[in-house]
């Protein structure tokens, strides 16, 4: 219970934080806005094709766009040697990770949830076909890309050229679990059902999960203490 | 006595390897295949050691974790830098081979992909100590990276067992797979030679970090006075 009323109160912080400055979450939609334009001059948007992998295009725009807010959530801390005092604070390190992970969690999910409609109305993709199955892929790959994206925030946060390396160090790391994601959101925005091989992609997203957010737990301490 | 080791052991690398090379001349063309198939003998033989060396930096920068002791950190570096010269192997044997029989350099196959992503996250990790500069933070944060970097490893294993993949299935410890006896044992003596030059390489990177470390040191103290 002490455990959990701790995550509610970084969760609650940082949520707040953000909704009175919106710093992140304002680039983060504009950004996500950006980089659809942008796809759609590299794919004509028209084409059947295009129908066809644009599940998968979502993803670039969500981990991109989901990498605005994750490089925030710990510098943000930096001014006033907030971090200091955050570690400082008596709260496990287990407990500060699952806080900030889920205030991440629910803001990428708000930039998504404003990408999607705008993305099915560019690319004239009627994405809601299979609404449930999708949603169910959002929330494990969004899971999937804050609980990594937590904890590399933190081991980046005070690196040189951090804006460069969290990028360059989560996407690689991500990948497998991306790649179920975008496969996933692909079938299912097309219209496709999922069946055979392809169901393996969800028990990958599932398990990816849970082994991130497992080794996250227990090595965030060593990553704020080190 | 280490010198010695080292050199003991390449001498028994390169007689292997040398001794080697001529029995797999001698082997017949695989009936499919052709001549190209002999690449099998450092495919094979590269991936199993990349694979274990990611294994032993896994262990190793759990006991650093664990212990905060840098000889576990220099072993890490040590046996992910060598590695990655064995998966770059890998991937290289891998890719002429596919040339010549797939017709194309490279495939974005399940195994291919994840075997690359592989490479490019261990490349990661090389980057993050490169931006590192407190030799502390620098072993904490590659470890905890490297553990994550591990995870991707099961699945370059796997990949040709979970989805349907043009990479050609295994031949050993499988029921499907036939190797003959003797085309064995030349991959198996290749085997043993690989994993001992694997050793080797780590063992001279694995001096080198701690001369490195020795510098560092003297030239800390030189700055006290």
């Amino acid at each position: 219970m002490r455990f959990l009323s701790q995550v509610m109160v970084i969760t609650a912080k940082d949520l707040r934080a953000e909704m009175r400055t919106k710093e992140a979450i304002n680039a983060s939609f504009a950004f996500a806005l950006v980089i659809l334009l942008i796809l759609s001059f590299a794919f004509d948007p028209t084409e059947e094709t295009t129908r066809e992998i644009s599940g998968g295009l979502l993803w670039i725009v969500f981990t991109f766009a989901g990498t605005l807010v994750l490089n925030r959530s710990f510098a943000r801390e930096l001014p006033n040697d907030c971090l200091d005092a955050l570690i400082a604070a008596p709260v496990p390190g287990a407990a500060l990770f699952l806080g900030k992970a889920l205030a991440n969690f629910v803001l990428i999910l708000a930039v998504e949830f404003v990408a999607l409609p705008v993305f099915g109305i560019f690319y004239n993709v009627r994405w809601t076909r299979q609404f449930w199955p999708l949603m169910l892929v959002l929330v494990l790959g969004t899971w999937g890309l804050t609980s990594i994206g937590t904890i590399f925030s933190a081991l980046t946060v005070n690196i040189r050229l951090r804006e460069v390396m969290l990028p360059l160090l989560v996407y690689p790391v991500m990948i497998p679990m991306l790649l179920g994601a975008m496969r996933l959101s692909a079938l299912l925005v097309a219209g496709q059902p999922v069946t055979g091989d392809d169901t393996v992609w969800f028990k990958l997203l599932f398990g990816f999960d849970i082994i991130y957010t497992a080794l996250s737990l227990v090595l965030m301490e060593t990553v704020l203490l080190g | 006595m280490r010198q010695k080791v080292i050199i003991v052991m390449l001498a028994l690398v390169a007689i292997l390897l040398a001794r080697n090379l001529y029995a797999i001349s001698m082997l017949p063309d695989e009936m499919r295949q052709g001549q190209i198939f002999r690449i099998i003998y450092f495919h094979v033989p590269a991936a199993a050691a990349a694979m274990t060396g990611s294994a032993v930096a896994l262990v190793a920068s759990v006991l650093f974790l664990v212990t905060k002791k840098f000889q576990y950190d220099a072993l890490a570096v040590a046996v992910t830098e060598v590695g990655l010269a064995f998966l770059a192997v890998n991937l290289v044997t891998g890719s002429i081979w596919a040339h010549v029989i797939w017709g194309v350099w490279w495939a974005w196959d399940p195994r291919l992909t994840s075997a690359l992503i592989c490479w490019i996250l261990y490349a990661g990790y090389m980057i993050l100590r490169q931006a590192l500069e407190e030799p502390t933070q620098r072993a904490t944060f590659a470890a905890v990276y490297s553990i994550f970097a591990f995870t991707d490893v099961p699945i370059v294993y796997f990949s040709i067992r979970w989805w349907r993949t043009i990479h050609p299935q295994p031949v050993f410890f499988s029921k499907e797979g036939y190797f003959p006896p003797d085309w064995s044992r030349a991959l198996a003596i290749n085997m043993v030679a690989m994993f001992l030059l694997y050793a080797v390489l780590t063992m001279i990177r694995l001096r080198q970090e701690q001369t490195q470390r020795e510098i560092d040191y003297l030239r800390r103290t030189v700055h006290a006075i």
